[in-house]
């Protein structure tokens, strides 16, 4: 008896724990098939590579385009730092009271929220440094924001870099300069590739930083320089399922579903290289 | 020439490195100077207890009283976690104790995925989609209220506390697993009973994580929740959040102004209050680790 009523407390929390792991995962499912139903057949060539000439009509390039710059500007000026941070972290670094500071310091700074990023390059950048709302500006913020990622990612492909390869190069007489920059960078590169594939999406799905210090509601031409507004994917999804901007739903599910494909396809490569990248340095321990 | 070598190394390596490995606190320290210096001001000029008291948010007239705001993202938050705690957890268990290592890396892979959807993504949705649906279901004026943000909240929180419980469970010895199986308790029993106690501060941590998540949650609230900024515990009413009162008026004050400072002002106070619980629970998840670590 106190057996058989065991097996069914079992089976009740089986069921329980099956139930939630499939209303935890099913909504995503549903919803990218969705949002896909929905908006493929608006997406073509020319819906993602012409300018709109009004809100309402044409494609989606300037947005497309102001996305795609500012990315690239973030990247350029967040991974260099956070690769010689991480550099620092895993090669340089004494296990000490600091280094315990700077990990707590990048796990809080994970967890700021986004808009008050959005608040500190207003603050900084915007302001202080006189930039204005511009490409600029908007692309330090993002980088401050995605250091924290970068760097994590960045340490933990360093930290994987056999030690016997390090041994070797400073047993060959090579700095600990050389080495670290001629052997262990570019053996955790496919792990550094991941880190940065992570930061692009991240940086392309954002909205909230850049709201005071990048976006714009509607510009009819592109941005010339780095120090001119832009607008953005993102913050173009924003504005045309808030405001009253006669867009139509089947656009408005287009514009999501180039988002989700564009977070997905850098998902799906970021995971394709972190099993590269365990691969290969599987192969040289 | 080998002599300057040595000296370009050694400053690349003291300086250049070094430096950038304090980037992040770098980073944090000016987030904090520049927020109070944009923020702090407003305090010498406006009552304190008024600020945070009140239940008035009206810019335009010069009253910001913040507490339904506060109130606002707690609710909001607090529906959240209802919500995404038990699918988090069951998860977790499926996904470290249950599922086979095929199943556990496609639904790790799905977590990632999830946690990577634009905030922006998923507030259109809950206009599109789940606002009119909350609407139409329980007959209200407007679906876009705290339960509807509150619900879209809890599957962007739910990748966080997963994968943090689910490390937590997989840092639990197997040696305990083994003991509880070998003194005959049964799959099931050793994870309810043995498993996931032994995990259970992870756990903490994780959830904690996922509440510092979801009050800093930005374009999904702002655009979901409705707006409105009232004292209410009915969570079908429209409610307005701290983060987005910031995002939504910022576009709308003039550079150095009360309204521009008070804005900030409750930047700072997100800052806060996300720094305590982030830095709680990264005290929580490190001590695992070195439990981990530390071998079993």
């Amino acid at each position: 008896m106190t057996r058989r009523k065991l097996r069914l407390g079992d089976s009740v929390s089986v069921g329980l724990i099956y139930l939630m792991t499939a209303l935890a995962f099913i909504p995503l499912v549903v919803f990218i098939l969705y949002i896909t139903y929905k908006g493929i057949s608006r997406i073509n060539f020319e819906f993602l590579f012409t300018a709109s000439t009004s809100m309402e009509s044409g494609g989606i390039f300037a947005p497309l385009y102001g996305t795609i710059v500012l990315t690239l500007a973030s990247l350029v000026i967040a991974v260099p730092i956070s690769l010689l941070a991480a550099v620092y972290l895993s090669e340089y670094a004494r296990k000490d009271k600091w280094f315990r500071i700077i990990e707590l310091t990048i796990v809080n700074l994970a967890g700021v929220p986004s808009v008050v990023f959005g608040l500190f390059g207003l603050g900084l950048f915007v302001i202080f440094f006189g930039l204005g709302k511009s490409i600029i500006a908007g692309a330090l913020t993002m980088g401050c924001m995605s250091l924290p990622l970068l760097v994590t990612i960045f340490y933990q492909a360093l930290k994987a870099v056999p030690l016997t390869l390090r041994e070797a190069s400073l047993a060959l007489g090579a700095s600990k300069l050389s080495t670290t920059f001629k052997i262990v960078i570019p053996t955790a590169l496919p792990g550094i590739f991941t880190g940065i594939i992570l930061a692009t999406g991240r940086i392309a799905g954002e909205t909230a930083p850049v709201l005071f210090t990048v976006a714009a509601y509607y510009m009819p031409n592109l941005p010339q320089s780095l120090s001119d507004q832009s607008m953005l994917l993102s913050y173009h999804l924003y504005v045309i399922s808030t405001q009253n901007t006669g867009v139509k739903d089947e656009q408005k599910f287009a514009v999501t579903l180039v988002l989700v494909i564009l977070v997905l396809i850098v998902n799906l490569v970021a995971i394709w290289a972190r099993a590269r990248a365990r691969k290969k340095i599987g192969s040289l321990g | 020439m080998e002599k300057r070598s040595r000296i370009a190394e050694y400053i690349i390596e003291k300086g250049l490195i070094r430096l950038a490995g304090f980037t992040a606190v770098i980073v944090l320290l000016l987030i904090l100077f520049f927020i109070m210096r944009e923020g702090l001001p407003f305090l010498a000029g406006y009552p304190v207890g008024d600020f945070f008291l009140k239940t008035d948010w009206y810019p335009l007239s010069s009253r910001f009283g913040m507490l339904p705001l506060l109130t606002g993202s707690l609710m909001v938050t607090f529906i959240a976690l209802i919500l995404a705690v038990p699918m988090a957890i069951g998860t977790a268990i499926f996904i470290s104790e249950l599922a086979p290592a095929p199943v556990r890396s496609t639904l790790k892979i799905f977590l990632e995925i999830l946690a990577s959807v634009p905030s922006v993504v998923f507030g259109f949705l809950g206009i599109i989609f789940l606002g009119p649906w909350v609407q139409n279901t329980f007959g209200l004026s407007t679906g876009l209220n705290a339960f509807s943000a509150g619900v879209l909240l809890a599957f962007m929180a739910l990748p966080t506390i997963a994968s943090v419980a689910d490390e937590a469970m997989q840092a639990v010895p197997r040696s305990l697993r083994e003991a509880s199986l070998a003194l005959g308790a049964s799959r099931i029993q050793t994870i309810m009973k043995i498993t996931f106690p032994a995990a259970s501060s992870g756990v903490i941590a994780g959830v904690m994580l996922g509440i510092g998540r979801a009050i800093g949650e930005t374009m999904t609230v702002m655009m979901v929740a409705g707006g409105s900024a009232q004292l209410s515990l009915n969570p079908m009413v429209p409610v307005r959040t701290m983060t987005g009162t910031i995002a939504a008026e910022m576009g709308e004050v003039v550079q150095g102004d009360e309204h521009y400072r008070a804005l900030f002002m409750i930047g700072l106070i997100l800052f806060v209050i996300t720094l305590t619980i982030n830095s709680l629970s990264g005290i929580i998840i490190e001590r695992i680790r070195n439990r981990q670590g530390g071998g079993t």
